[in-house]
């Protein structure tokens, strides 16, 4: 089974800060998989997520994402890499307020020649993608289409969202705790869509919540105060 | 970049009211500042075009400035008139090639009356050495016919054959009028935009005649002589106002200056119209400068609204910026999209600036030819102009580097997750 996500002995600080926020010994996750990350506010986890996304690099250690070694790439080529293969999901506050619906998903085909790629090779367009992903997250009214994205619900917001980070079958799809503005029964509905669309496409999920009644939903579960030695260094120093 | 200009255009749809109003600052600081030059440029360029051809312009005893302006310009009155038999005497100098007599003092509905001689339109010229010519009818050959300027024809809709009465005064509204002596369109003038369009022109003679039972600018109480009385009299002018002196050679130019400077019988002024005008100028030039100065400061209070609406916007704008980060957008995408948005600000301004100019100058130019006799005209925008336009848009790309560094710098410092 191949790894998409493989780090070890990695330890991250934020500029101005004497504290490391994360040190993690080692971390995989495989192919294909769905990964529920748990933890309080403030444990690491959005941080974890930037170094995953090539957004925030290590001070320390190996953080290597579909085969690539993040911590040796430059600004451009993390940036250039994180469009090709990595899909993101926020927590609130998805989607660009002045971008229609369509315009919002079919956002990192622009960034991204290879999603663009990706999408020509199936003989379709991102356009027609983006409708297709939105039928298949149950936002088939076309009425919808035409409204601006803030008259959305918030559960239409994060489906929309959700559309955005699959279109062009990235091989890796980041959520940042993307259910916690929603009930129960949505969040549930939600993420068994995400699954669904994950599972067309050959997707890892990775998904950060601090909502422990989630992780049942999920393959594997990673608690992640208890791999961050972060806090155990601090009191050591 | 396609992706860059068509978010900014998005944005800036979405925050219509604000890039809205400061489209509308830079618009009107930039119509003023163009303003400004365009009606430097034009002004110096219809005084230019006035009188042409002219070697001396030569009046009573008075300011260069003064006389330059009532006597080809129409603009003031002038202190004292000069005798018939000096102008004579001048005319016949050997160095002289024609002249052109002017009496000026009496309107007809706010438009000046000039009395002169048919060397007027033989010789008079204006712009390139343009002659003028009579559009219809014929110059004046009865005592009481009148030559009327074009935009004195077009305003009080006279046509050839019309009949016309004289007022005593130069003033819009004037209470004496010369009515026992009415005047009849005998042509009308091809419109020139100088003041030319905007005068009756008439004989020196029927100055007279209007004036013969007059002393001392009002009727003799008791006397009255009717028109063709007039005609029988001595109508040989005793006074004018003011002459224009063509001569044989600009080599003569100061020598026949300096003695109608000297002219002993009575005190005289000769002028050379170039040289006047170049005062004229340096003697508005300040206040033209000081306009100038105050546009600009104008232009930078407009581009200074478009910094704070784009700075004031720049922290709810922080997770905007997350979003594009997670989809690929590079922190040069940040800062382009920001530089991309003051940018078609400072374009849209530029662009409305430019039409708001050619509006107002369109609304304007008839106002300022009726009501001035100044014509502007509406002309391709110039090299200087290109220049002012391309220094504010330069300075708008100036202003839009300030937030797009504040956010660039945020968008690396706040990668997906927005850390206020």
């Amino acid at each position: 089974m191949s790894r998409v996500v493989e780090l070890s002995d990695l330890h991250f600080t934020w500029p101005r800060s004497t504290q490391p926020v994360l040190s993690l010994d080692a971390l995989q996750v495989n192919r294909q998989e769905h990964l529920f990350i748990k933890g309080p506010s403030g444990s690491g986890k959005s941080t974890l997520l930037g170094l995953l996304a090539g957004i925030l690099i290590p001070q320390h250690g190996r953080l290597s994402v579909l085969g690539r070694r993040l911590e040796t790439l430059g600004g451009s080529a993390r940036d250039r890499f994180r469009a090709d293969h990595i899909g993101y999901i926020f927590q609130l506050f998805n989607l660009i307020p002045y971008l229609s619906v369509v315009e919002n998903i079919i956002l990192p085909c622009h960034f991204s020649p290879a999603r663009a790629n990706r999408i020509r090779h199936q003989g379709t367009t991102a356009h027609q993608e983006a409708l297709r992903l939105l039928a298949h997250l149950k936002l088939t009214d076309p009425a919808l289409l035409c409204k601006p994205v803030n008259e959305l619900s918030v559960g239409q917001q994060q489906r929309v969202a959700a559309a955005r980070a699959l279109i062009g079958a990235p091989e890796l799809v980041i959520g940042d705790e993307p259910t916690s503005s929603l009930d129960s029964e949505h969040r549930t509905v939600f993420i068994e869509l995400l699954f669904d669309e994950c599972a067309r496409t050959g997707a890892t999920l990775i998904f950060v919540s601090h909502e422990v009644s989630l992780a049942a939903l999920f393959g594997k579960t990673l608690n992640l105060p208890e791999i961050n030695r972060a806090e155990t260094l601090a009191a050591e120093q | 970049m396609k992706t860059i200009l068509m978010l900014a255009m998005k944005s800036l749809r979405n925050r219509f009211i604000m890039v809205t109003l400061t489209v509308l600052s830079i618009s009107l600081s930039l119509t003023l500042l163009l303003g400004v030059e365009r009606f430097r440029t034009e002004s110096h360029h219809s005084f230019t075009n006035t009188i042409a051809g002219v070697d001396l312009l030569v009046g009573a005893r008075s300011g260069p400035i003064q006389l330059l302006l009532y006597a080809v310009f129409h603009i003031g009155h002038a202190t004292n008139n000069l005798s018939w038999q000096s102008y004579e005497e001048i005319k016949a100098l050997p160095e002289v090639q024609w002249t052109i007599p002017i009496s000026l003092g009496d309107s007809h509905r706010g438009y000046r009356v000039v009395g002169t001689t048919p060397a007027f339109f033989d010789h008079f010229t204006y712009g390139a050495r343009q002659p003028l010519s009579i559009e219809r009818g014929d110059p004046f050959d009865d005592l009481y016919d009148a030559v009327i300027g074009a935009e004195t024809a077009r305003r009080l809709g006279y046509e050839v054959g019309d009949t016309l009465v004289i007022a005593h005064g130069a003033g819009e509204v004037s209470f004496i009028e010369h009515g026992d002596k009415p005047f009849t369109v005998a042509g009308i003038l091809a419109p020139t935009g100088t003041p030319v369009d905007r005068a009756v022109y008439v004989s020196l003679e029927a100055i007279e005649a209007i004036h013969i039972d007059w002393r001392g600018g009002a009727p003799l109480p008791g006397v009255s002589i009717s028109a063709d009385q007039a005609r029988r009299l001595d109508l040989t002018p005793r006074v004018i106002t003011a002459f224009m002196v063509k001569l044989k050679s600009p080599i003569a130019t100061f020598t026949v200056q300096r003695f109608i400077n000297q002219y002993p019988a009575e005190p005289l002024t000769a002028i050379l119209p170039g040289v006047a005008l170049q005062q004229l100028w340096e003697l508005i030039g300040v206040a033209e400068k000081a306009l100038f100065a105050v546009s600009i400061f104008v232009v930078v209070v407009g581009l200074s609204g478009m910094l704070t609406a784009l700075l004031t916007s720049l922290n709810e704008r922080r997770r905007e910026m997350a979003i594009l980060r997670s989809v690929g957008a590079r922190p040069i995408h940040i800062f382009g999209l920001m530089i991309g948005e003051a940018v078609l600000v400072t374009s849209m301004g530029i662009a409305l600036g430019v039409a708001l100019l050619y509006l107002m100058f369109i609304i304007a130019q008839p106002l300022l030819l009726s009501r001035l006799g100044l014509y502007l005209g509406i002309s391709m925008v110039s090299p200087f102009e290109w220049l002012l336009i391309g220094l504010v848009w330069l300075a708008g790309l100036l202003v839009g580097i300030i937030p797009a560094w504040r956010i660039y710098r945020l968008a690396l410092m706040d990668g997906l997750s927005v850390r206020t």
